[in-house]
């Protein structure tokens, strides 16, 4: 058993790796020198105090961090065998392969259906029974279907917060991602959302391939099998979360997560 | 420490303050006081218009007010409104034909791809447009449009309906992008990185959610165009001239509601003739028509709001 389990941890493809990663917003610099290596099917997450780059890096796995007039990037985050900063990788087909989810649930003022197939449709996808058969399957992946498949064209600003957010998490799973971004995606919803989201993570690892931004120790323990500590816009330590959580390397991260940080 | 700082004591004193509490109740009355004048102001519109508007209406038979003949100062009177609304329903159009494809461009211009510095350089420009006195357009769309409509169009005359509701269009352009802008502008930006997430081009997330979820505000804006285009006066006046025939040819000079009520009341129609109290029936049609328009402005706002 534990054999095998080794084996495939071997076996594990590298998604993104990360190399001397530096970007500012202007002048002031938010992240330093990044090195950093994704594995499929992970899940990682990210923890640090307020400040210290966790959204802009997560931001930037996608080129999110475009949006914002001023940024400035050194250094190359390669995905699968391709830098993503080279001019010939179109963003929108980077950000098609890799789904995102906020911290505040985001969806459009439309339908729940046409939130769901916002992505498939503007990508080309025109056939109604195919966009019907991704919504269900999308919608089943972000455990929401038994909640709204009764009513899939009422507007999606219906529903809970919760609901709101794993609808976004279908949103994101209908253009079949490979990767699935999430900034801080319970910080939002009470606990028992809060459950059924890190539950919904669980069950997506088996296909996808998730980074996590959380501030919640305890969820960062009990979802990801990585975890990455940042510290004012370095990476600290990344190891296996047990690992980080039992014997960090570093006494930053030690005092970190024993909330002994200033 | 100063016994008098104390805050707690200063506090109740202020509430124990009468003079503090007389102004509370007082100054809120000339608050209404400024807020029902305006409203008096309007009823007594309406009450005017619709006594005189009475008169004319009695006395002239239905049959004749819903006829394409106009001509109030012939020997033989005739007051058919058609052609006023047919006027004013045809440079209205022409009007909008300018300004929703423009404006709607600049709005979305100036909300989605201008960069910050460069929307705050153009938006008070373009705001200040609106402030033009309409009879400078008039007198732009008489004296520069018009000559340059004609070395194009030939047969155009000198006064028509095109070179009003163009000059009418460009009027409104600014109050439509304006409007426009602001409801883009209040799309939550989350929207747009949601959007952005998904692979989306600019111009998919200006046209597919951007646009989709401003769609009430940008109505609203149409609407509110119109509604200035049907009340808009000095433009039509001078440049579209005062032609009392019913047609649908753009390069003919028309006679609008506005500019009937222009020539009428700078004119001699004695007080107490038909043709006096044809003035009243025709602001009447105009008051019920910008009202609707108001109305179905705010309708849409309302019945449209998005809920994010
Ligand atoms: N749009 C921006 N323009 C300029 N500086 C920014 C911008 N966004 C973030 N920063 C700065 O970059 C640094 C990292 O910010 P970031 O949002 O990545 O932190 P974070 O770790 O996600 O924090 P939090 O836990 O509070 O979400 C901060 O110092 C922040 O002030
Ligand atoms: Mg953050």
């Amino acid at each position: 058993m534990i054999s095998q389990n080794t084996n495939k941890d071997e076996a594990k493809r590298i998604i993104y790796s990360v190399n001397n990663l530096n970007l500012w917003y202007g002048k002031d610099q938010a992240l330093k020198n990044l090195n950093f290596t994704i594995e499929e099917n992970d899940v990682t997450a990210i923890i640090g105090p307020s400040g210290c780059g966790k959204s802009t890096f997560i931001k930037t796995l996608n080129r999110m961090i475009e949006i914002i007039p001023n940024v400035k990037t050194s250094g190359e985050i390669i995905y699968n065998d391709r830098n993503i900063f080279d001019s010939a990788f179109g963003v929108e087909e980077l950000r098609t392969r890799v789904g995102m989810v906020f911290q505040k649930p985001n969806p459009f003022p439309k339908s729940i259906f046409e939130n769901v197939v916002y992505g498939p449709k503007i990508h080309g996808i025109r056939n109604k029974k195919k966009l019907m058969e991704i919504a269900e399957v999308s919608l089943r992946n972000s455990a929401l279907w038994d909640e709204v498949k009764d009513r899939l064209n009422s507007n999606a600003y219906g529903l809970s917060g919760g609901q709101q957010q794993r609808l976004c998490i279908a949103r994101a799973l209908a253009m079949e991602p490979e990767v699935l971004l999430m900034d801080e995606p319970t910080s939002a919803l009470d606990p028992i959302a809060t459950a059924k989201i890190e539950e919904l993570i669980m069950e997506l690892k088996k296909d996808y391939t998730i980074v996590i931004v959380t501030h919640s120790m305890q969820q960062a323990a009990r979802i990801s099998d990585k975890t990455a500590f940042f510290l004012m816009g370095e990476l600290i330590e990344l190891d296996k979360t047990k690992t980080i959580f039992t014997t960090p390397r570093d006494k930053r991260t030690e005092d970190y997560i024993t909330g002994r940080f200033g | 420490m100063d016994k008098s700082m104390n805050v707690r004591e200063v506090i109740k004193d202020n509430f124990n303050n009468k003079r503090h509490r007389g102004l509370e109740k007082f100054i809120p009355k000339i608050f209404l006081l400024a807020a029902s004048l305006s409203v008096v102001t309007t009823v007594g519109i309406v009450c005017t218009l619709l006594f005189d508007a009475f008169k004319f209406f009695s006395r002239v038979p239905l049959r004749e007010i819903f006829s394409t003949k106009l001509a109030p100062l012939s020997a033989n009177p005739s007051f058919g409104i058609l052609p006023l609304i047919n006027a004013t329903m045809i440079t209205s159009l022409i009007a909008m034909c300018v300004a929703i494809p423009i404006g709607l461009t600049a709005a979305l211009y100036l909300s989605e791809f201008a960069s910050d510095g460069l929307r705050r350089i153009l938006k008070p420009i373009m705001e200040l447009l609106a402030g033009i006195p309409t009879i400078v357009y008039g007198f732009f769309a008489y004296s520069f449009v018009t000559p340059i409509l004609m070395k194009l169009i030939p047969g155009l005359e000198a006064k028509n309906a095109l070179s009003p509701g163009i000059v009418m269009g460009i009027m409104i352009i600014p109050m439509v992008a304006s409007l426009s802008e602001d409801a883009m502008n209040s799309v939550p930006n989350a929207m747009r990185e949601g959007a952005f997430a998904l692979g989306s081009t600019k111009l998919e997330v200006a046209f597919k959610v951007v646009i989709p979820a401003a769609f009430s505000g940008i109505m609203a804006s149409f609407v509110l165009g119109i509604s200035r285009a049907v009340g808009e006066t000095m433009i039509v006046a001078i440049a579209s001239g005062s032609s009392k025939i019913f047609t649908f040819d753009i390069t003919r000079s028309m006679q609008t509601m506005t500019a009937y009520i222009v020539e009428f009341t700078s004119g001699d129609a004695g007080s107490g003739t038909l043709g006096y109290y044809s003035l009243y029936a025709v602001g009447l049609i105009l008051f019920v028509f910008t009202l609707l328009m108001n109305l179905l402005a705010q309708y849409i706002t309302r019945k449209y709001r998005e809920e994010y």
